[in-house]
């Protein structure tokens, strides 16, 4: 299992950097997975999708797909992407320390 | 019972509100228990069967059928719209002012047809160069475009999960491929499948099967394509992230969601309209006395008639344990079972649950119809499902050598690569 280092300390990670154990992450990490991901800086638009990332999967288990994250974070679909270029629902979830969405089925 | 005749609702009269309606009549008798199933129309739609309708397969009055008449005697149907559900109250109040008290509520009102989510999918162009075939009227429309059609480019598009039958689209593709072959035309029409997601399906070894099989056909994919806008009249699909992707006629798979009216209704769906129920009992997870089958349930499944059918046992079983005061059975395992068209008389067949995804090998053991894998008799099966949907799965009745729970026998768990 590879492991990589935030804010100085060390966590595991899978092939494709999610972490493997969200109890791990530090809103002090963020910035930094922010950046490997082409942010460089996270505003508070930021902040508010990844928090409700955060409360999401902490309530079920799973992040929200793009499509909810528009009808219930208050952020647009559209805004959304603004943020989070290479897909909101994806880099949202590594920024903010839960696994990849499972999406659907 | 305790004398008092109680009284379940059921919320829609398709497939899994009238299979779970007829098995109920069944178990109980109409002395104890009333069974009210309530729809808005009277046409039960053969869902599966809209796939065949633009390539001339199949007639659109083949595949519709009375909804009333699939319900068994001593089963109330009543025809009107659901204006919302008092989950509190345990009432429904209906469209003609009337309201309709529950002991138990069944919600099997499916998913519906999101168009106007998608920027300008039902805009200029809408039923000329763009079209669903996930409707009736949009299968028919889609039938005259595909006559008319001398060639260009076809592009086939998932706007986002989740999709009833998540196959279907391909399946689109691959006879899409073959119709333009018999037409002889296929040299001049570049087909094109576009998806939000990572490949050709949600599940790795299906997944790396259909995308080997789009490839062998000779269709396209983009993948991780989010589509933001249908641009009709420039025909253009563009996605969120800025990509476009140009045709000259596009089938386009809407956004789904639940009925309308649960959107309405306090505490009973999750933001996309979908009930939030157990996923091993199907009980609802705020109500007790609310249960959930088939589309119109929020779980971890494909939307498929065959899941709803395998849901049936369990839901018509919880039902009468919680009338009884008995602790629910929570056996329901997510089993799903497709057969994929994949056209020139041949199709494949694919078989899983929560748990185990699609793998090769055969169903329903090592001496059967042969999974994740072409061949005819698996085409000669999705052929005969048809008469069986109408005779034996909706009246409530066990389909021989077809069970509930995913058979694991037969399935080659080694050989995964």
């Amino acid at each position: 299992m590879p492991s990589t280092t935030y804010a100085g300390t060390s966590v595991e990670v899978n092939e494709e950097g999610f972490f493997e154990d969200p109890s791990e992450w530090t809103e002090a990490m963020a910035p930094q997975i922010a950046r490997e991901q082409g942010i460089d800086e996270l505003t508070e638009p930021h902040w508010q999708v990844i928090k409700f990332m955060r409360a999401e999967y902490a309530e079920k288990g799973t992040g929200p797909t793009v499509r909810v994250l528009g009808k219930t974070s208050g952020v647009t679909v559209k805004e959304l992407y603004q943020l989070f270029p290479k897909g909101p629902a994806k880099m949202a979830a590594k920024i903010a320390g839960i696994p990849k969405p499972r999406g659907c089925i | 019972m305790g004398g008092m005749t109680k009284r379940i609702v059921i919320l829609g009269g398709g497939t899994g509100g009238t299979l779970g309606a007829n098995r109920l009549r069944r178990i109980f008798s109409e002395e104890d228990v009333e069974i009210v199933v309530v729809d808005q129309n009277d046409d039960h739609v053969y869902q599966p069967g809209l796939l065949f309708v633009p390539f001339g397969l199949a007639h659109t009055d083949e595949i519709i059928r009375s909804r009333r008449h699939q319900i068994y005697e001593g089963v109330e149907f009543r025809q009107v719209p659901i204006q919302q559900v008092d989950t509190a109250g345990s009432t429904v109040h209906l469209a003609d002012g009337s309201e309709l008290g529950y002991d138990v509520l069944v919600v099997a009102t499916g998913s519906v047809l999101v168009k106007e989510e998608t920027e300008g999918l039902t805009g200029p162009g809408w039923m000329e160069k763009v079209f669903t075939f996930y409707d009736v009227a949009g299968a028919a429309a889609l039938h005259d475009a595909l006559d008319a059609f001398d060639g260009g480019r076809l592009v086939v598009n998932v706007v986002d999960m989740p999709i009833k039958c998540p196959v279907a689209p391909l399946e689109f593709c691959f006879l899409a491929d073959w119709f333009f072959q018999q037409v002889g035309i296929r040299d001049r029409v570049d087909l094109t499948y576009v998806t939000p997601l990572d490949g050709a399906f949600t599940k790795p070894v299906a997944s790396k099967t259909l995308t080997g099989l789009l490839e062998q056909k000779g269709v396209s994919l983009v993948t991780e394509f989010n589509t933001g806008e249908v641009d009709g009249a420039g025909g253009r699909l563009i996605s969120y992230d800025g990509r476009e992707v140009g045709f000259d006629l596009a089938v386009v798979v809407p956004l789904h969601g639940g009925a309308d009216y649960v959107a309405r209704s306090p505490g009973l769906g999750d933001e996309l309209g979908f009930v939030p129920v157990d996923p091993h009992t199907l009980q609802s997870h705020t109500t007790p006395n609310i249960f959930a089958i088939g589309d119109a349930a929020g779980v971890p499944t494909s939307k498929a008639g065959s899941v709803t059918h395998f849901e049936g046992e369990v839901l018509v079983e919880n039902v009468r344990r919680f009338l009884a005061d008995e602790p629910l059975d929570a056996s329901f395992d997510g089993h799903a079972n497709c057969f994929i068209e994949t056209g020139f008389g041949k199709a494949l067949l694919i078989d899983f649950n929560y748990d185990t995804e699609p793998l090769p090998g055969h169903y329903p053991a090592s001496v059967g119809l042969p999974l994740l894998k072409e061949s005819r008799l698996n085409h000669l099966g999705k052929l005969m499902f048809q008469p069986l949907y109408w005779h034996s799965l909706l009246p409530g009745r066990d389909l021989p050598g077809v069970g509930s729970a995913m058979p694991a026998r037969g399935k080659d768990t080694q050989g995964v690569r």
